[in-house]
């Protein structure tokens, strides 16, 4: 399968230098410095414990870093509510756990950002929200509540609603690993369609399939640290570093 | 020899209906009342326990006196049976204490508007009613002690004003709440010191509206237990979501004084409370302030009971996942914004049960007010006890007092029931 690069710009949509954090004593990331350019498409792997999860919730500020800057689409993240409320309503993110709101419906958990933070009028609110349900494909579930959805579905939900706050940029943490073997393809596959549309995406995954299809590039990590990234075809055929060969060996070994 | 593994299914079962023993009026008493020898045992003593004390009790109220004059003459006639003539003779003491005879259509109307008013919290679809609720407060305390229709109405008027101002500064000068709040306040502030007076001293002359003022030593009976009980559920719910909330804030300064706030006043009996509102706390007021006694048991009792609803709603709160903040905040939605549509929407649904154990406790509480000498229905029935004609009545005075708020209690547990069908979603 081929892939698009052509939507790769040069615009920068994040960039992290010298970022660090910790949690207490422990310290989580280490001099982290990443640049994702608008359009890129990136997969981070590691193992647990690496620090990849707690990376890409910097990037929202969910956690807090301690040292170093992150900046959103030209914003810096600091300790302006105003900024960080800003830069969150253009970064959509999907949960491994797919946090929907159990006592709305699906189609008023996609329309309640909307209507909230951006004020958009409830009936262009709910023409985006079922475009994008569309889009995730379903449609036919708007008004049914989560809990009677499957955990693919919500998932899928999930997505919608982020994408009905038509972000810039979409954060992924590890949102198939809840899921039943059965339900993973028709998430990764409406996560395929996304990334062919040209979003600007950071995905933490460990579905090494979907790196090789749609990564623009692979970031490994371990201990807190950024250890190797590379295109995903040189990635997997000529690891440099012995972490990296031996976590893949373990994860592709079976 | 080895079997074979190898299996395919060769033809569908359909789904049939189970047997007959399982479904029904036979199946819901076989699993119910007979799973068991055990349980067959219980349901036969059971039965046979509610048996006996029906047995004796029924034909004690049925055959019951209601017209006699006194005591005396009941225990004549029938010395076995229930005496409430105690309740023909002193019915509207139990209702409106000591309120004046020819003013007993003002709390009754005050009563049927309350029904009126809380439609609209409770069932959604009458939600256009809602401005009855929210003028309901203003027109229940002018109907109860009276005085001028102005003095009550100019504080609505006031408020309205203060928020009208609010709103403008926000939407025409600057964006600032913090600010804009403070100047409505000052706005609504200066408003009645200086306004109010001289506007409702206007209007009583050109249009004179006004009931005859009754004063709060008069209210008793079951108009006090709704006056303090109503009073107290309505207030002490959004002090409660706010004291919850404090609790969990991230600013020390909130955070201690709310729990500060929160266990000092569940360490505290509430009978010390209501002491302290009604012989203390003129101490601590300027001299020659009348602070009304009514407003002080209603402001403790309301203390109190938000002190229990923000522990059992911040345990509503502890009830939700890390990741409804996370999900909201991840959207873009601000605090207050994230509390009001995702968080408390459903700490609030886990929390029913035991918001409406805390009203109900509230509402029974408001016996204790009698120890203050005030004339709730329990300080009325020693009232009339003490009474010669009635002196050794007790059984028919009390069982009358709580069925009274035994109905009210068990309106409440059956609509939060209704509630926690309706506001399920999972199913």
């Amino acid at each position: 399968m081929e892939k698009t690069k052509i939507n790769i710009t040069d615009e920068v949509a994040i960039h992290i230098s010298d970022m660090n954090k910790w949690f207490g004593n422990f310290h989580v990331l280490r001099d982290i410095n990443l640049e994702v350019r608008r359009g890129e498409r990136i997969v981070v792997c590691g193992p647990s414990g690496s620090g990849k999860s707690t990376l890409i919730r910097c990037i929202n500020r969910l956690e807090e870093h301690q040292k170093g800057s992150i900046i959103v689409d030209g914003t810096e993240l600091t300790t302006d509510l105003k900024n960080i409320d800003k830069i969150r309503s253009e970064v959509g993110m999907v949960f491994q756990h797919f946090n929907l709101f159990p006592h709305l419906t699906t189609l008023e958990n996609c329309t309640l950002a909307p209507m909230w933070v951006r004020e958009t009028p409830e009936k262009e609110a709910t023409e985006i929200a079922m475009e994008m349900l569309e889009k995730v494909k379903i449609p036919e579930q708007a008004h049914k509540y989560p809990g009677q959805l499957s955990g693919g579905q919500q998932q899928r939900v999930a997505i919608a609603r982020s994408l009905c706050m038509k972000p810039r940029i979409m954060l992924f943490d590890e949102v198939t690993s809840a899921l039943d073997p059965e339900m993973i393809k028709e998430v990764l596959d409406t996560m395929i369609q996304l990334a062919e549309e040209g979003m600007t995406m950071i995905c933490v995954t460990h579905e090494m399939g979907f790196a090789r299809q749609v990564a623009d590039r692979v970031i490994f990590m371990d201990d807190g640290q950024i250890v190797e990234q590379n295109e995903p075809e040189e990635f997997f055929k000529n690891p440099k570093s012995d972490r990296t060969k031996l976590f893949l060996s373990q994860i592709l070994g079976h | 020899m080895m079997t074979k593994i190898a299996f395919v299914r060769k033809k569908e079962i359909p789904p049939s209906a189970p047997p007959i023993t399982e479904v029904g009026l036979i199946g819901w008493l076989r699993q119910n009342l007979f799973s068991s020898w055990l349980n067959s045992i219980l349901t036969v003593l059971s039965v046979y326990f509610i048996i006996i004390m029906l047995w004796d009790f029924i034909p004690w109220a049925y055959g019951g006196h209601w017209n006699t004059k006194s005591l005396r003459e009941c225990l004549d006639l029938d010395p076995d049976v229930a005496c409430f003539s105690v309740l023909t003779a002193r019915w509207k003491q139990l209702l409106f204490g000591l309120y004046p005879a020819e003013e007993y259509w003002r709390p009754t109307l005050t009563f049927i508007f309350l029904l009126l008013a809380i439609v609209p919290i409770l069932f959604p679809k009458f939600f256009r009613f809602f401005w009855f609720s929210i003028i309901y407060p203003g027109l229940a305390v002018w109907l109860l002690w009276g005085g001028s229709f102005w003095s009550i109405s100019i504080v609505y008027v006031g408020l309205t004003l203060g928020a009208l101002f609010f709103l403008t500064v926000i939407r025409r000068y600057l964006k600032n709440y913090m600010i804009a709040a403070i100047l409505a306040f000052l706005f609504t502030a200066l408003f009645f010191l200086f306004i109010s007076n001289p506007l409702v001293g206007l209007l009583n002359v050109i249009l004179p509206i006004s009931l005859p003022f009754v004063e709060s030593l008069k209210m008793g009976g079951f108009t006090l237990s709704l006056i303090v009980g109503v009073t107290g559920i309505v207030a002490s719910f959004p002090i409660g979501i706010l004291l919850a909330l404090g609790r969990q804030s991230n600013l020390p300064v909130i955070k201690m004084i709310c729990v500060g706030f929160i266990e000092f006043i569940r360490g505290v009996p509430l009978i010390t409370l209501l002491f302290v509102a009604s012989v203390l706390l003129n101490y601590f007021l300027p001299p020659g302030t009348n602070f009304d006694i009514v407003l002080r048991v209603v402001i403790m009792v309301t203390l109190f009971s938000a002190a229990y609803m923000a522990e059992v709603i911040r345990g509503g709160l502890a009830g939700l996942p890390l990741g409804q903040h996370e999900a909201s905040a991840s959207l873009g939605l601000t605090y207050w914004q994230s509390q009001r549509l995702i968080i408390m929407p459903q700490a609030l649904k886990i929390s029913i049960p035991g918001i409406v154990n805390t009203f109900i406790g509230l509402f029974k509480d408001t016996t204790l007010v009698s120890i203050i000498s005030l004339r709730d229905p329990v300080g009325l029935a020693s009232t009339i006890r003490a009474d010669q004609k009635w002196n050794g009545i007790y059984w028919e005075l009390y069982v009358a007092i709580g069925f009274m708020f035994f109905i009210f209690c068990w309106g409440m547990s059956q609509y939060s029931q209704y509630l926690e069908r309706k506001l399920k979603t999972d199913k």
